[in-house]
């Protein structure tokens, strides 16, 4: 009996292993995630003798599949039988990093570096060191690609033999015959640099770099400039004037506009490595050419970076700096022919108030801010609306409510509905920032002038924003200021604004609560429910049930009850339809009381 | 001098063919020792080369099916218009095909072991009685026939309006370009769900509009140029450094049209058909209707030689209007040295010429050549009377006949070449001692 209680723990490992090559991808895929459990029932002796045989073979298998393997691998060690055994994973990873897949290489080399700090020395040196070796002599590009990326972990814990050995390995892939390979090493050179000794650093690594930056291939150079930005942070600073810089000015100006992008998407990076001085006299005038850059994703790399170059700039002489050389780029990027620099470019540029201070804001910025908020592209105008509090802080309100704001009521006022519909979604996050007061006094009457707007999306937009304004100030506030304007309009002569009142009621009810909903807008729907407009009369009934929920049970019966009845018996189809809808809403909102007291 | 090694595919023997095993592309890999063949049933078929010279078939399948585009209303053919062979990665091979709208990568990779052993099923795949497992069993590979599987690794979908007519990767071997007649799209190898647009003349309005892509093709060894072709019969090489929308060229390859020679034709026939780098990178081979013609890469305004195909249809151009041929696209193709050009012609015939000797020879792929094994005579077309019994008469020439696809071993003197469904491949005669008698292939025929 015990073989019989034997079988039936087996059984759901044995459907485990004989799916892993089953026709079903991902019946497979299903097996290969439960490796760990599989190697578990099998122990660690026949894991390793028979199960990473097995899977070593098995790199025909579906990417998905392959690249679940190379993580499992990775957290296998415990399963093989701990540290002492970890080199029994290698081969199994070796083959996974020799696919023609990027993402399972990848995802090899790194449950690859993950295993080589359980290696001890010695079979680093005995196992790993050599698998590195294989991969970086390999016949196909895919395997030298994969031992770029393994050279930097084992390097600190071998000796100095071997270290010889690794920096040749290196070497030799720089000047790949295969630009994949050269992206490789060019991608992995800062990364390896960084645990070299110094000496070694100054003494391959730099004439590497150098070569990388030069290449033929513009993915290569590119690829360099990151790995030019680790060394500079490695090397003392008396080195880098003559180590690092040229071929970083190189890179500056290359004739590739691929690989200007990318000092310039690096550009803080290299600016913390390279430190004041170098800043001060190299970086300035990149960055300059960098903003005024022929292409347009070059400027627009270079414009994201404005405000933290600036910010960066040594103190001392950072106003000047930003006065004389950054700003008057700036200007031009303001009226850039190209809308992503100009957005990029209002993403950052109020953060520049903060630095300059409130004369240099008042006198330089604030034109251009006025600019960029009249841009034709709304992204532009939105990334200036929704840094306006950085500059609050600078300037204070009156002077930012003198300038901007007759461009935001130009905006407001704009003969194409989408532009006020634009402003309209602005107008909680201004009202957020400018504050209350502020409020009242400027954008009050515009809020109410879009209610009455003569196209609906604007109306039912300015109802939601009305919601979202009493969210940020309260009930009181909505008491005062919009809800006598509000309902108001239930008396106008025009039916689509007295409808306009009830939508309002419908957002504001909840938000302003059960006191003003009852004595201020409850009468108003009420003595609407005799509209001579069927459209009225119906939206009256969804209003009460809209409403139903804030009111009190008395009020309820005493006052939505008997109208709504009297809708239900309307003579417009639609109207008695909405009513009974009402009233059987209300109901169910209400079930926990007795239905009597309704009815 | 030229024998045929192989005629055509084995299915091609029966002389009735059907409309789809039309061959539509042919091309070699980077080594040679494979060619691929596409056709307008959508298949690919990939031949090796054995030792002994042989080609013969290494795997068949289908790359695209017909579709059709059921929001423009229309039908997306099969066809394959191009081939182009990545380099190599790993054992196994890619390439990229291409139908008018969709480019699939493609690996195709050998087999040899399979697993056996399965814990609940004994080999013939029968349940086995629960009672009787009583340990775990690890499956294990075993060797068996080779298999060789094409299978797709990436569908590029979705990116072009109008038909793809050229596919090519860049030296970098991370991106390619697919063109179609308006536009050009540059694609990374790995990414499937966007592209960038580098070349765009689509104008804004189309009734404005004046030439459409023909042919784009990469630099060999320098990523960042291109150059494509246009109806106008110009050429033009971009700099993809200077900017990321290429629409201003860097260089445009035109040739001062003779206002005597001008006639209703001169636009038709000087459209670009195929525009072809050399493998040194320095000249640009184009072959318009007429003409095969070499530039140097450093003078824009002339080409540097420019060599007769069929001059003697010059006359004939009317006909060949009212029967489209003159829309016929030919492609062209230089050797392995660069010092010779081969491009097909009506009739059967291809003609190549030695850029150095100047001399030029026409040959003909027939199945009577192929079945004799003898070496290809030369075949002379005259306009007028027959000088000897063996020229033929313009008026008799075949253009239902058409070698429109050629494709030349990038070290070796083999071509493929593509006559309707068959595929023929000629070598230089190889000497006793084994080697091929000479690099020039001129002076071998």
């Amino acid at each position: 009996m015990a073989g019989a209680e034997g079988d039936d723990s087996l059984y759901p490992i044995a459907v485990l292993i004989d799916e892993l090559r089953n026709e079903d991808v991902q019946l497979r895929l299903n097996s290969i995630k439960k490796l760990s459990t599989i190697a578990l029932a099998l122990e660690v002796e026949r894991t390793r003798t028979e199960l990473l045989p097995f899977l070593t073979d098995t790199i025909y298998d579906e990417d998905e599949v392959l690249l679940a393997l190379a993580e499992q691998l990775g957290s296998f060690t415990v399963l093989v039988g701990g540290p002492e055994f970890v080199h029994c994973l290698l081969p199994p990873l070796e083959s996974l990093a020799t696919v023609e897949e990027t993402v399972v290489r990848d995802k090899a080399v790194e449950s690859l570096r993950k295993i080589s700090q359980e290696h001890s020395p010695v079979d680093l040196e005995v196992h790993f060191v050599p698998l590195v070796k294989r991969l970086a002599s390999g016949d196909w590009f895919t395997s030298r690609t994969s031992a770029c990326g393994l050279f930097s972990v084992c390097y600190p814990h071998v000796s100095s033999t071997v270290k010889a050995e690794i920096r040749q390995h290196f070497r030799t892939l720089c000047s790949d015959d295969t630009p994949m390979v050269r992206r490789a090493a060019s991608s992995k050179l800062g990364e390896f640099a960084k645990v070299l000794e110094l000496d070694y650093v100054k003494s391959d690594i730099i004439p590497l770099f150098t070569a990388l930056a030069s290449d033929e291939q513009d993915s290569v150079r590119l690829l360099a400039v990151e790995s030019g930005v680790s060394i500079a942070t490695l090397l003392p600073q008396e080195d880098l004037e003559d180590l690092v810089m040229p071929t970083l000015r190189q890179a500056a100006e290359d004739k590739s506009w691929r690989v200007r992008y990318m000092v310039a998407d690096k550009f803080s990076e290299l600016q913390k490595a390279v430190g004041p001085e170098i800043t001060k006299n190299d970086l300035v005038p990149a960055f300059q050419n960098l903003l005024k850059d022929c292409e347009a994703e070059v400027r627009t790399a270079a414009a994201n970076k404005v405000k933290v170059f600036c910010e960066s700039l040594p103190e001392d002489s950072r106003e000047t700096i930003i006065m004389t050389h950054i700003l008057p780029c700036v200007k031009e990027l303001v009226s850039d022919t190209n809308q992503h620099v100009k957005s990029a470019l209002a993403s950052v540029i109020m953060g520049l108030s903060t630095i300059l201070g409130k004369d240099n804001t008042v006198e330089h910025l604030l034109p251009l801010f006025l600019v960029q908020l009249k841009d034709e592209y709304p992204e532009v105008r939105l990334n200036i609306i929704s840094n306006l509090d950085c500059v609050n802080e600078v300037i204070g309100i009156r002077q930012l409510s003198q300038s901007l704001l007759p461009a935001i009521v130009e905006l407001a006022e704009d003969a194409k509905w989408r532009v006020r519909l634009a402003i309209i979604e602005y107008m909680p996050l201004l009202a957020g920032q400018l504050g209350v007061e502020f409020f009242d006094e400027k954008l009050n009457s515009l809020c109410m002038a879009w209610l009455i707007d003569h196209v609906y999306a604007i109306r039912e937009a300015a109802t939601c924003n009305l919601m979202k304004l009493v969210e940020k100030f309260g009930a009181e506030w909505a008491q005062n200021t919009i809800v006598p304007k509000v309902l108001g309009m239930a008396n106008d002569s025009n039916y689509l604004h007295r409808m306009t009142t009830l939508f309002c009621i419908n957002a504001l009810s909840e938000v302003c609560g059960q006191e003003i909903t009852t004595k201020h807008m409850l009468p108003v729907v009420l003595k609407m429910s005799t509209d001579q407009v069927a459209n009225v009369r119906f939206n009256v009934a969804r209003c009460l049930q809209k409403i139903g929920p804030v009111l009190d049970s008395s009020a309820l019966q005493a006052e939505v009850k008997p109208v709504l009845e009297k809708l239900a018996t309307d003579q417009d189809m639609d109207v008695k339809y909405f009513a009974l809808d009402a009233i059987s809403g209300i109901l169910a909102g209400q079930n926990n009381l007795p239905i009597m007291m309704l009815l | 001098m030229l024998s045929p090694v192989l005629c055509s595919d084995l299915a091609a023997l029966e002389p009735e063919y059907t409309e789809a095993d039309v061959i539509s592309t042919v091309e070699f890999n980077q080594t040679g020792e494979f060619l691929a063949t596409g056709d307008k049933g959508g298949r690919v078929v990939i031949f090796q080369r054995e030792p002994q010279g042989e080609y013969n078939v290494y795997s068949t399948f289908q790359s695209h099916e017909p579709e059709f585009d059921y929001l423009k209303s229309f039908e997306i053919e099969e066809k394959i218009n191009k081939i182009r062979w990545l380099p190599p990665h790993n054992p196994a091979h890619f390439l990229l095909s291409t139908n008018d709208k969709t480019v699939k990568l493609w690996k195709v990779s050998e087999k040899d072991k399979r697993a056996e052993g399965y814990n609940l099923r004994d080999e013939e795949g029968r349940l086995k009685d629960l009672s009787t497992i009583t340990t775990l069993q690890v499956p294990v590979l075993r060797p068996m026939d080779l298999l060789v599987e094409a299978s797709p690794r990436r569908v590029f979908a979705n990116a072009h309006a109008y038909h793809i007519n050229s596919i090519s990767v860049n030296s970098d071997c991370e991106t390619y370009l697919s063109a179609d007649d308006l536009r050009i799209n540059l694609w990374h190898l790995n990414i499937t769900d966007r592209s960038f647009n580098i070349v765009d003349l689509k104008p804004e309005n189309m009734e404005d509009l004046s030439e459409v892509i023909t042919v784009a093709e990469f630099h060999p060894h320098h990523c960042h140029l291109l150059a494509f072709s246009s109806s106008t019969g110009t050429t033009r090489l971009c700099d993809m450094r200077a900017r990321a929308l290429c629409d201003q060229h860097a260089k445009l390859f035109e040739e001062a049209v003779d206002p005597s020679r001008q006639s209703f034709f001169s636009e038709i026939v000087s459209s670009v058909s195929d525009v072809k780098f050399s493998h040194s990178g320095r000249y640009l081979l184009t072959r318009d209707y007429l003409t095969v013609k070499v530039w140097d890469l450093n003078m824009e305004n002339k080409p540097m030689e420019t060599y007769q195909v069929h001059d003697y249809l010059r006359t004939k151009l009317c006909s060949l209007y009212e029967s489209d041929c003159i829309f016929d696209k030919f492609e062209c193709a230089w050797n392995g040295t660069d010092s010779v050009i081969m491009t097909g012609a009506y009739n059967n015939y291809f003609r190549m010429f030695d850029r150095a000797s100047l001399r030029d020879v026409t040959l003909e792929a027939s199945r009577e050549v192929c079945k004799r094994r003898a070496v290809l005579q030369p075949r002379r077309v005259c306009v007028g009377k027959k000088r000897k019994e063996t020229d033929v008469s313009v008026d008799s020439l075949d253009f239902r006949k058409k070698i429109l696809h050629t494709a030349w071993h990038p070290k070796e003197n083999i071509i493929a070449i593509a006559a309707s469904n068959n595929l023929y491949i000629f070598q230089d005669r190889l000497t006793p001692n084994g080697h091929h008698n000479t690099p020039e292939i001129q002076s071998a025929m």
